[in-house]
């Protein structure tokens, strides 16, 4: 078993690292203030091959892997976790194509992901609910060379800043019914609807998209019909849950750096607090917390690399890197005393992020009946 | 255009916290501690390539330094390098400025002609800004330090824009040249994960001294001439003194502490 990162990782984790101190620093406040993605960064992201690490070279991508992605998103999110949550989402999308997409469709919408002309979508939420996905109401009915989608599909990250996005539509009954289509936003009844205002993760964009007798063209059929579920499912465990889970490493990466500088700096009754054992149980937490995440999150990495089946892993890496993040940010907070909800410091935003992180891509509660079936089968 | 850029492997200084000195050999303990091309060298290195991207040419990089240096030469070549020159033998270890500079010399003959050869103007451990003047006269070419702006004119002269005290002096000469930079020169390039899988096909060769023509009492420890007397960690200090009064008082105060530790 070899835990060591190759020379490629290694320096992949350092150009990305000094990208993201260089370019997403000092527009951190303006996306926490606006809740706006910075836009202007797409295309330095597109030549830094950020946004195609999982597409093959041929479609304008560098084809590194789901490994390298999750250094990509975690170095981002040490930095700001706000720009990994978006760009795993992108990810989700090129994803979709590179496994189901035909020539045509990977050749027409791949290399624009990947330069960063537009930014990809995956629909699947609702406003009855993301995680009963076979419960979908969105329909698509086929009519002569056209589908007519009608619906509507919520909490959806990237909406205003795409023009191509991939969408689970029901086009018969009950799970087999669903399929997946790839839209764009000049279609006819298409429409990019309102805003939300999230506590947390504020520089990703998460809005509303409505269809209504929106048409869509045969030929955006991804994969054929009554795949949709599969699709959504197995981007969800190879790409959804480990971005997530890559969101919350870098937030617990953030954690445990203003833990521990704060604990280093920080001083009361004439010494360091760093001296003290109050203060060096919950850093201590914090710092397993992140390294027990790591362990977790890497390992589906390498497993998709290797195409080994890892829906429980993903599952696991998703929810305990989330909760992790989020218990983590509450301790670093309390290190920090009452500067930690001072808006000058950066611990509170790291827990409003990790909150939104929880339910994002997947609650934690669909992650635990994923595990739990797998508990069970084993001794069943 | 052939442009051969001398870097050195320094300790990250995103680690400095980490770094010690050996109480005895007065040397850095580096184990752990991950190297990374010398700042300022990373701007010479963008100055070599924005040159190539403009002139066409080739883009070599060399160092000196020990064999397990080749993640920091492979950084060099994923920012856009053609190929590096790892020039490593114990025989070399322990060498200062000036055997450092007789050695890279030795190898820049090697490699043959050449129209530039830079560096970052010094280097964030050793600090002495010498080894480019030193290279420079060990290859008999001009040699400018400090230099913030490279034009290359149409009648083939080159303008060197070179920082002095209170302002700058723009110098002209043909190749070949030796410069050594500062930051203001450019901004370097970041390393595109496109770039990092190209690096990987690139060559890099190690020279050991088997393959230079150098003179043995030249180089290594027998070569330095620098004799360190001492090196040690300053002692931290964090004494605060508040100085009472009006804030004209405190002026004057602050004023006569000044002068009397003879800072003014």
């Amino acid at each position: 078993m070899d835990f060591k990162f190759s020379e490629r990782e290694e320096l992949l984790r350092k150009s990305i690292r000094e990208y993201a101190e260089k370019e997403i620093t000092p527009r951190m406040e303006a996306m926490e203030e606006t809740g706006e993605f910075p836009v202007d960064l797409l295309k330095s992201m597109g030549q830094m091959g950020i946004l195609g690490v999982i597409t093959p070279p041929e479609y304008g991508g560098t084809g590194l892997g789901h490994l390298a992605r999750i250094i990509v998103l975690e170095e981002l999110g040490r930095v700001c976790p706000a720009i990994p949550m978006a760009l795993q989402v992108h990810h989700m999308c090129t994803y979709v194509f590179n496994r189901w997409g035909n020539e045509s469709q990977k050749k027409k919408y791949l290399p624009r992901l990947c330069a960063g002309e537009t930014m990809g979508v995956v629909a699947v939420t609702e406003p009855s609910g993301g995680s009963d996905v076979a419960g979908m109401q969105t329909t698509a009915v086929l009519d002569g060379d056209k589908y007519i989608l009608n619906g509507r599909k919520c909490f959806i990250t990237n909406a205003h800043h795409s023009d191509t996005w991939v969408v689970i539509a029901r086009t018969g009954e009950g799970g087999k019914g669903l399929s997946a289509f790839v839209v764009e936003t000049s279609f006819p009844g298409a429409k990019v609807g309102r805003k939300e205002h999230k506590v947390g993760l504020r520089g990703a964009n998460t809005g509303e998209l409505s269809f209504n007798n929106c048409e869509v063209p045969k030929e955006n059929l991804i994969g054929s019909e009554g795949q949709g579920m599969m699709v959504a499912i197995q981007d969800i465990v190879e790409c959804g849950r480990p971005g997530m889970a890559s969101v919350a490493l870098g937030i617990l990466n953030g954690v445990l750096e203003q833990a521990a500088k704060f604990a280093n700096e920080r001083t009361l009754y004439g010494k360091s607090i760093s001296k003290l054992q109050g203060i060096q149980w919950p850093l201590a937490d914090i710092y397993s917390d992140l390294e027990i995440a790591r362990l977790l999150t890497y390992r589906v990495g390498w497993m998709i690399d290797q195409n080994i089946e890892c829906a429980t892993e993903s599952a696991l890496a998703k929810q305990f890197a989330c909760e992790a993040a989020a218990r983590s940010a509450r301790k670093a907070i309390e290190i920090h005393g009452s500067y930690g909800i001072m808006k000058e410091y950066p611990v509170q935003r790291l827990l409003r992020d990790a909150l939104v992180a929880i339910p994002a891509g997947g609650t934690a509660e669909i992650a635990k009946l994923v595990m739990a079936r797998q508990a069970l089968t084993m001794f069943g | 255009m052939r442009t051969i850029v001398c870097i050195k492997p320094v300790p990250d200084p995103k680690h400095w916290n980490r770094l010690a000195l050996d109480p005895k050999t007065k040397t850095l303990i580096r184990k752990g501690i991950p190297g990374t091309i010398n700042p300022l060298d990373k701007h010479a290195l963008e100055l070599a390539l924005s040159l190539r991207d403009k002139q066409g040419g080739e883009v070599l990089v060399m160092s000196m330094a020990p064999p397990d240096s080749g993640p920091v030469l492979n950084e060099a070549l994923a920012m856009g390098a053609d190929r590096a020159i790892l020039l490593s033998d114990i025989a070399f270890a322990g060498a200062d400025t000036l055997a450092t500079a007789y050695v890279l010399s030795a190898g820049l003959d090697k490699l043959g002609e050449f129209d530039l050869v830079v560096c970052g103007d010094q280097t964030i451990d050793g600090g002495t800004a010498q080894v480019s003047a030193q290279v420079g006269e060990f290859l008999g070419v001009p040699n400018v330090m400090h230099v913030t702006a490279v034009d290359v004119t149409s009648s083939g002269s080159w303008l060197i824009h070179s920082q002095i005290e209170h302002g700058y002096v723009v110098v002209e000469i043909k190749p070949p040249m030796m410069l050594s930079v500062l930051k203001e020169v450019n901004e370097p390039r970041y390393v595109t994960l496109m770039n990092i899988l190209e690096a990987e096909k690139k060559e890099t060769r190690v020279w050991s001294s088997n393959d230079l023509e150098l003179e043995e009492p030249w180089i290594g420890l027998n070569g330095s001439p620098t004799c360190m007397v001492d090196l040690f960690v300053p002692e931290k200090k964090n004494k605060a003194e508040f100085l009472a009064g009006e804030p004209r008082e405190q002026a004057a105060k602050l004023a006569d502490r000044l002068h009397r530790s003879g800072f003014c």
